[in-house]
């Protein structure tokens, strides 16, 4: 997409189907001859491995659907029919249900990618816009997904999070009636859920087009954060990026099977196998692990509406990253400061997380303050003032000359003459 | 001849104009059955209220009922809660409002406003954290009551006291009293 077309049709028919729709065309510049840098790591295969899960989720999910029945008084039991009397039904739902965490433990890792390469900066702002509009889809649809099995977890998840909606003054309680289809959450909430749950992973997958668009237009961002300056910085997606991210891939799909063959119900809670009862709420409710984080933000702050805006403004701040981050180097590895707060902010992350299981009470309750105020001070105090501050590390020529600079550093002499890139 | 068509708008402005204006109405028209259609049905809206038989309830006990889909708490006090109710001045409570939806919103909270009238050993509330949605605990013989003997939430942590208000917590109102009254002795019409 990038540059000039390379694609030569190979015959008669191609050429005749180029002329009317290039869409072989289009596949092989995107991801056939497309010039990725040639200093790529590994942390750089999960674009590919959530494009994966993505279809994955697709496929098992449309199988489960004609399976399930979206009805308050069905919709348990047919869950249990699933596992019990459809065939593979029970590999089906766990694929579904452990590739819905794998997915976001992906998706995790390639956020944290980003951040730590500076993919976020110009000229790639709305490369990083999209991608946090693809995660808050991904919340949106995990949470409905969520509800479908309507156990206990189901319900009083349901409840809870459509009740943040009502934090808003006046129109609040408008708003929650309006999700609800009700005055509770009940048969109509369940219905729209799974609508929508039907409906949004399609939307996830046309943002994900406009994602890959605006990562061609610029090209990948690479560990050295510096941009590619001629062919030689870079190698033909295929066969080089193509089977190092299907190596990942299959590295990526061994804990996965581990999951979902030995212990699939780990990432789960046990009161979902109860039926949903609007009467009696669990002792203890939390939401999956992928939304602990937010979760401790949200009980951390000691008003309702307050709590919410916190929680909504943890991830809106994500869209202002381009700008709040100062400095103009990109790579962690050359930013000696940013490094270490990085790896603080990873840790706040974390602790988060852990916080977010926990009661909130006592220490935990405090422990889960600091750590709200530190997630927001990283972005609107430490990154503005770091880029002012820091002296950066002297960046390399060119991605060839760094990569030869490392091969050389490992004593591997003179590395094997690179192919050239692009002319594959 | 820029100037004069700057200042003189032409008929085909006019026609802009009306056509946006008029493609807007049209297009909120299409919209509003789409947005509406999510809102509580007839047959959500029609199950407005039930009657509840309260004679078996000891004093010191309490029971839970359904009500439009919500658990509502009937709990018939002992002297000594009504009393700690009745004790706690106005100045303590976060939400000074009775939350009663029989009563004018601007009624205080006292334990007068929030009990049945003329029948202050009842509570009827809605069940509801205001929080975010979840039950309150101490309905049952054994349940965690919190600091102030009433109710107390899992989720967040929210206390409720021995009249349904908050007083600690995340929770910012008192447990709603919804519109109630006894039918006779020992039946409460809720709805």
């Amino acid at each position: 997409m990038s540059g000039p077309s390379t694609y030569v049709p190979g015959s008669g028919f191609a050429r005749w189907l180029d002329e009317r729709l290039p869409v072989v065309r289009l596949m092989h510049d995107s991801f056939g001859e497309f010039p990725t840098p040639r200093n790529l790591n590994y942390w750089w295969t999960f674009g590919g491995i959530l494009t994966f899960f993505l279809v994955a989720q697709l496929v098992t999910g449309v199988v489960l659907a004609m399976h399930y029945t979206a009805d308050a008084d069905l919709a348990f039991g047919s869950i249990e029919h699933i596992m019990r009397n459809v065939n593979y039904g029970w590999l089906i739902r766990y694929a579904h249900a452990v590739g819905a965490s794998m997915f976001f433990l992906a998706v995790y890792i390639h956020i944290f990618r980003g951040l730590y390469y500076g993919s976020y900066k110009a000229p790639r702002e709305v490369l990083w816009i999209l991608g946090v509009i693809i995660y808050i889809l991904m919340m949106v649809t995990a949470f409905m997904g969520y509800v479908l099995p309507w156990g206990q977890m189901s319900f009083w998840a349901a409840t809870v999070i459509t009740n943040l909606f009502s934090a808003f003054p006046l129109v609040g309680e408008s708003i929650t009636e309006w999700l609800w289809g009700g005055f509770s959450v009940d048969d109509a909430t369940l219905k729209r859920f799974y609508a929508l749950h039907y409906l949004l992973p399609f939307m996830i997958f046309g943002v994900v087009i406009l994602h890959i668009w605006a990562l061609h237009v610029p090209g990948s961002n690479n560990p050295a954060g510096i941009a590619v300056r001629d062919k030689q910085d870079t190698l033909p997606f295929t066969p080089y990026y193509a089977v190092k991210d299907g190596f990942a891939l299959v590295a990526f799909l061994i804990p996965f099977a581990w999951f979902v063959f030995y212990n699939p119900n780990i990432l789960g809670h046990t009161d979902n196998y109860i039926l949903a009862n609007p009467l009696s709420t669990p002792a203890h409710i939390v939401p999956e692990w992928y939304l602990l984080p937010f979760y401790a933000i949200l009980r951390a702050i000691p008003s309702k509406l307050g709590g919410v805006l916190a929680m909504f403004a943890s991830l809106g701040i994500l869209v202002l990253l381009p700008w709040l981050d100062t400095s103009r180097v990109r790579s962690a590895a050359f930013r000696p400061l940013y490094r270490q707060f990085f790896w603080i902010f990873v840790a706040d992350c974390v602790v988060l997380g852990y916080l977010g299981s926990q009661p909130p009470e006592g220490g935990f309750l405090i422990a889960a303050r600091i750590c709200t105020a530190y997630y927001f001070v990283h972005f609107l105090v430490i990154l503005p003032l770091l880029g002012l501050i820091e002296t950066p590390r002297p960046l390399p020529e060119s991605i060839t000359k760094a990569v030869l600079a490392k091969s050389a550093d490992r004593g591997g002499g003179q590395p094997a003459a690179a192919p050239a890139g692009g002319g594959g | 001849m820029a100037e004069s068509s700057a200042v003189e708008p032409t008929r085909r402005d006019f026609l802009f104009v009306a056509t946006s204006g008029l493609g807007v109405v049209a297009a909120g028209a299409v919209a509003w059955p789409l947005i509406d259609q999510m809102n509580p049905d007839a047959t959500v809206a029609a199950l407005a209220s039930i009657e509840v038989e309260v004679d078996a309830i000891e004093v010191g006990q309490a029971i839970t009922v359904k009500w439009r889909g919500k658990p509502v708490f009937i709990r018939r006090r002992t002297e000594a809660e009504i009393e700690a109710a009745r004790a706690v001045p106005l100045d303590d409570l976060p939400d000074r409002r009775a939350e009663n939806q029989m009563l004018p919103a601007d009624a205080p909270a006292t334990d007068e406003n929030r009990a049945a009238p003329g029948n202050e050993e009842w509570l009827v509330l809605v069940g509801v954290c205001t929080h975010l949605g979840c039950v309150p605990k101490g309905q049952s013989i054994g349940d965690a009551r919190g600091e102030y003997g009433g109710w107390f939430c899992p989720c967040h942590g929210s206390h409720y006291d021995t009249a349904g208000r908050i007083r600690k917590g995340p929770a910012p109102r008192n447990l709603a009293v919804p519109p109630f009254e006894f039918v006779g002795d020992t039946t409460v019409r809720i709805g």
